[in-house]
């Protein structure tokens, strides 16, 4: 964990006002696992104040990428960023998807900006297991499939792929899943997490979903980002220190 | 290095500089460690402890707000005997002023904590929370009654020989009335201020964007609110102060300095930068410096009205 002084590199715009930040960091390229986050500085200013907590979303040499959409101040900001600003990042934090284990075909599932941890996700696999991925959002402008690949497509409204939810989907294709050795790897909005996860517990998946949360810090001090643990009912998980990602069976949603 | 004598005294409480963390935003020490050498640290005042261990609220419990932050953790802690067994041995290994802060639900816990607490030599002094915002029973309802902060401060006095540090709340009308209090019950120094109360919601649900519904407001938000309640106390009673509220900067901790505090503490700003403290140390030598001034303490109340 270190705070770096990184350097904008380039601002892309995908389609849909998402958009791809690549940071120049050795640091951090050179460290962080798939799944795990940086908690970034958009500015000096005091508003924003906090940092902003984003998962790595791909690392190229000595570059990684954040994908983010404009939603208030701080992704503003972002967004205006230009090639050679500096940045104070705070990372890698946190602990990524465990990518060991018995599984051949690895089962991503992404609801909307969910898709963002798994271009490196994929790329750390590197051929090694299967991908299969199922990616979804409200509508066809929510689903952001950069980076994936072997993609299943599911929309609320039906403007793209299977009308109905990703978990939905998945039901869809339960056949396939269960004969195949998988491992699912869930990411996206608590509600679609939350039946992700009773969907794999139902089914005897292994399973693990990053989560999020508001945050001020990032490192586990502040105590803001509380998560039900599913072993000790007396007391929280943090998403920062102890996520984001966790094992199904180990939280409640 | 220079000559300059950064060191302060807070009551009977000596600190090589007036740098210390705020309670709750430094956890138990271990996680600022990894940023920052606590060696080199004024204090650190540790996560509200409680008798026995609280779990604390359930999510949401932190919105960001202009230049500010909402928080309702609800003083999650580890309690007494975890703290002793698990936390301070680490703390152990520093050589920094360790200030303990107690909260509580009733008179009797806050006895009863610092009775067993007192007897941990590696515990400077105490802090005592009559302040939290966010707990249904205890914390703000003691801070808003003036006898029950001096009957709280009177009878901690009364099982401990170390320094007890009471930290007020700024949701009262005058706050130098509860400093009063606390000196004629014998307490050691007043912390000012706690967070203020606060809530935000959001337009499109209409529901409180935290879920305890109001939560304690922090950042350079508050910051001219709590120079000015540690004015009125200065200018009011005499009792070290220590300020807190909003500090991100050092020259932030002179401005609290000059309105009368003699050390003050960093919250928010530990969790946006945890390498702070130990830059604004720096940059108060050299202010110092520039300054021509030999002892910072010189500077706490130097107001000129």
């Amino acid at each position: 964990m270190l705070i770096v002084n990184a350097n904008v590199e380039e601002i892309i715009e995908l389609d849909n006002q998402i958009y791809l930040l690549k940071i120049f960091s050795p640091e951090i390229a050179g460290s962080i696992k798939p799944g795990q986050f940086v908690n970034l500085r958009v500015s000096e200013s005091t508003y924003p104040l906090l940092r902003r907590p984003f998962s790595v979303c791909d690392v190229e040499g000595d570059f990684f990428y954040i994908m983010f959409n404009v939603l208030g101040e701080g992704t503003k900001t972002l967004a205006h960023k230009h090639h050679g600003e500096a940045l104070d990042i705070l990372g890698p934090l946190g602990n990524g998807f465990n990518l060991e284990g018995d599984f051949e075909t690895a089962v991503l599932v992404a609801g909307g900006l969910g898709s963002a941890p798994f271009p490196y996700f994929i790329r750390k696999i590197n051929g090694s297991k299967k991908i299969l991925s199922f990616v979804g959002g409200r509508t066809f402008r929510e689903v952001i499939t950069y980076g994936m690949n072997n993609i299943l497509t599911a929309t609320d409204d039906g403007s793209l792929g299977f009308k109905g939810n990703v978990v939905e989907l998945l039901n869809e294709n339960i056949e396939i899943l269960k004969s195949n050795k998988i491992k699912i790897f869930g990411c996206g909005p608590t509600p679609m997490l939350r039946a992700l996860s009773e969907f794999s517990i139902k089914n005897n998946f292994e399973c693990d979903i990053s989560t999020e949360s508001a945050m001020a810090c990032g490192f586990g001090i502040c105590q803001g980002c509380p998560v039900e643990s599913a072993k000790d009912k007396d007391k929280f998980l943090l998403v920062c220190k102890d996520g984001p990602v966790f094992n199904v069976k180990d939280i409640v949603l | 290095m220079s000559n300059v004598d950064l060191s302060v005294q807070v009551g009977p409480l000596k600190l090589r500089n007036p740098i210390m963390l705020a309670s709750g935003t430094v956890g138990y020490g271990n996680e600022m460690a990894e940023f920052i050498d606590l060696n080199k640290i004024g204090g650190i005042v540790t996560k509200s402890l409680s008798l026995k261990p609280r779990k604390g609220n359930p999510p949401q419990r932190i919105v960001e707000t202009p230049s500010g932050m909402l928080n309702a953790i609800g003083l999650a802690n580890v309690g007494v005997e975890v703290f002793l067994k698990e936390k301070i041995p680490f703390l152990k290994k520093y050589d920094v002023p360790i200030i303990c802060n107690i909260a509580a639900s009733s008179i009797e816990e806050y006895v009863e904590c610092t009775k067993i607490l007192t007897e941990e030599e590696a515990i400077k002094a105490f802090e005592i929370n009559v302040s939290c915002p966010n707990v249904k029973e205890g914390g703000l309802q003691f801070g808003n009654d003036v006898s029950a902060v001096g009957k709280i401060t009177h009878k901690i006095k009364a099982v401990t020989n170390k320094p007890v540090i009471i930290k007020l709340s700024p949701n009262v009308s005058y706050i130098s009335e509860f400093a009063k209090a606390v000196k004629t019950e014998g307490g050691d120094a007043v912390s000012a201020i706690n967070t203020l109360v606060g809530t935000a919601f959001d337009i499109k649900t209409r529901r409180p964007k935290i879920k305890n519904i109001t939560g304690g407001l922090s950042g350079p938000a508050i910051k001219p609110i709590a120079v000015a309640k540690v004015l009125e106390i200065k200018r009011n009673v005499d009792i070290p102060i220590i300020g807190i509220g909003g500090i991100m900067n050092w020259k932030d901790v002179v401005e609290f300095m000059i309105a009368g505090a003699s050390a003050v503490e960093l919250g928010t700003l530990n969790f946006i930068d945890p390498a702070a403290a130990i830059k604004i140390i720096e940059s108060l030598e050299q202010y110092c410096i520039d300054q021509g001034i030999e002892k910072i303490s010189d500077v706490t109340g130097s107001f000129k009205i």
